[in-house]
């Protein structure tokens, strides 16, 4: 096993194509040496990476190896824990948004995010795809009804509903829940869609619905995804990180990371022998 | 005997004393309801309301000490709500965690158990001499406000923390600010729990006798106050005045009085309960 990984011709060829990459676009999310503590644990240990736009990066690891904590850096969800630190840089589009001056409201609005049990407001369909305008102050009505038939066409949800946005997002089924949940997220117009486990709570033909669009919105968005699922990393991201105790062990295309791991590690995650 | 059935036998046992326990309650309410009823009921008819009190039984009334209760409720509302709603909300979404929001939390939870007398004392001192209120229901109702607060604060912060993490946290990721998720996410989604305990809390203070006592509220009192700096009876105090008093007559006055009491305060603890039920089916 360990012979044919580290075939050092096919190890070049996988390094000049991020290379080559990485030099078309200009990285949408850029971390560089992030360490992370709660109190006194180092939950992430001195991470760098950048993500590309368009693109669906998921990060897979075993459970508390920090993934679902890097993630929520972008959007700064972590900021409420207790004993959160940061040390680093975290550039999205350019900026850097840990620092002092940043408008965290307005990071959110760039990034949005979907959430592991989908979450809907206790309150109408048509409210819950709203909120987040209404919150801006944006009280054109016009503008807010159209926004919510574009968001809920774009999540596959409208069909379904458009007799009933007066009904509460809480009476729909799981599956629809959570399309509802990304609906509510487009309506703000982020570029970037932060998604911790977006299916884990789902059943498999909802799951599909799901990936499949998360495939359709990589056209409009840039899309980090938490799994724990391989096939749905394998399946639905350009780009996969692994992570392992706070580190970055691996971060590929997803086709070398599932077909060519470097690292035995990574090899020994995504074949089942642990986590 | 074996062990199973031994366990069974405690079971029953326990059961038993159970029922037992909580018939011991219902039944002395019962009797003491009962009591009151038939002592009273005879007495209460329109004249009994809206008649003033007077030196004869016969002609007297409950209609300023009813209307001292009302003004005294109703300003101690407007106190009490916003302050103790502000209070809570503060503890439980800004102050987390801190060492002032702990010394507070116990404090407060102290306050809850200080007797009522206390504060009476405490409102005498500080509303009617240094702030110069006199024996007035602003006085009575800060009084009042005080000794409730806790209450109010405690049954917010619970309310509070019943409503999802993950609806905050959804409301945060859409760019709502702190303030916008309490507003639009956190209190429509606790009102009925923060409302049941308001209730709850009114309608201890409507029952409060001694710091009202205390503070000088007057056991006679031959008008209705107009404002809040009049002087003022409340039907506890009315009640206590008559059934110190030796002739039947105003035994009999005083268990009307009661009942007219009990009524007001089982109306407040059932739009109580009316508001927890339909705030909970709200939420499924």
């Amino acid at each position: 096993m360990e012979i044919t990984m580290e075939n050092p011709k096919k190890k070049g060829v996988v390094l000049d194509s991020i290379v080559d990459t990485s030099l078309k676009k200009t990285p949408k999310i850029e971390t560089k040496n992030i360490k992370v503590w709660y109190e006194e644990f180092n939950a992430i240990k001195g991470i760098s990476m950048s993500i590309k736009p368009n693109t669906v990066t998921a990060f897979i690891g075993p459970s508390g190896c920090g993934k679902s904590t890097f993630l929520r850096l972008f959007n700064r969800m972590n900021d409420y824990v207790d004993g959160f630190s940061l040390e680093g840089k975290i550039k999205i589009n350019g900026q850097n948004i840990y620092k002092k001056n940043v408008n965290v409201e307005e990071l959110r609005k760039e990034v949005g995010m979907v959430f592991q049990k989908p979450n809907p407001f206790p309150k109408s369909i048509f409210d819950n795809v709203a909120y987040g305008l209404k919150i801006q102050g944006i009280k054109d009505k016009q503008l807010i009804n159209d926004r919510v038939i574009s968001s809920l066409k774009q999540v596959g949800l409208w069909e379904e509903v458009k007799d009933d946005l007066k009904k509460s997002g809480l009476a729909l089924s799981g599956g629809q829940q959570q399309r509802l949940c990304i609906a509510r997220t487009l309506a703000v117009e982020p570029s970037i869609i932060l998604m911790d486990e977006p299916t884990s709570a789902l059943d498999p033909i909802s799951t599909a619905k799901i990936e499949e669009l998360i495939f359709q919105l990589k056209q409009k968005y840039t899309i980090v995804i938490v799994t724990h699922n391989m096939q749905q990393a394998s399946r639905i991201s350009d780009y996969t990180a692994f992570f392992y105790l706070g580190e970055l062990i691996e971060f590929n295309k997803t086709k070398n990371i599932f077909t060519n791991p470097e690292k035995k590690q990574t090899e020994n995650y995504i074949t089942g022998r642990f986590g | 005997m074996n062990n199973i059935q031994k366990n069974r036998w405690k079971d029953q046992v326990f059961k038993f004393w159970g029922i037992f326990c909580t018939v011991i309650g219902l039944v002395l309410l019962t009797i003491f309801i009962g009591d009151i009823l038939i002592d009273g009921i005879r007495r209460i008819d329109w004249d009994f309301i809206t008649d003033l009190p007077s030196r004869k039984a016969e002609n007297s009334g409950i209609y300023t000490a009813l209307m001292g209760s009302i003004w005294i409720l109703a300003l101690t509302t407007i106190i009490a709500f916003p302050v103790g709603v502000a209070a809570g909300i503060y503890l439980e979404e800004y102050a987390k965690n801190n060492k002032l929001a702990g010394l507070l939390e116990i404090n407060i939870s102290n306050l809850a158990g200080v007797p009522s007398i206390i504060y009476g004392l405490l409102g005498l001192e500080v509303f009617v001499r240094i702030m110069n209120l006199g024996a007035s229901v602003l006085a009575g109702s800060l009084t009042l406000s005080l000794l409730i607060l806790p209450i109010v604060i405690v049954s917010t912060r619970e309310a509070i923390k019943a409503v999802p993490q993950s609806i905050k946290d959804a409301s945060f990721a859409l760019g709502a600010s702190k303030w916008q998720t309490i507003w639009h996410q956190i209190l429509p989604a606790s009102g009925g729990g923060i409302l049941t305990g308001v209730i709850l809390a009114l309608s201890r203070a409507v029952g409060e006798t001694a710091p009202l006592i205390v503070v000088g509220a007057l056991a006679y009192v031959p008008f209705v106050p107009q404002s809040p700096m009049d002087e003022f009876s409340v039907m506890p105090i009315q009640i206590f005045n008559w059934i110190s008093r030796p002739q039947a007559g105003f035994i009999e006055n005083a268990a009307a009085a009661i009942i007219i009491l009990l009524g007001i305060t089982f109306i407040m603890n059932g739009i109580a309960v009316y508001f927890r039920n339909k705030w909970q089916k709200k939420w499924k």
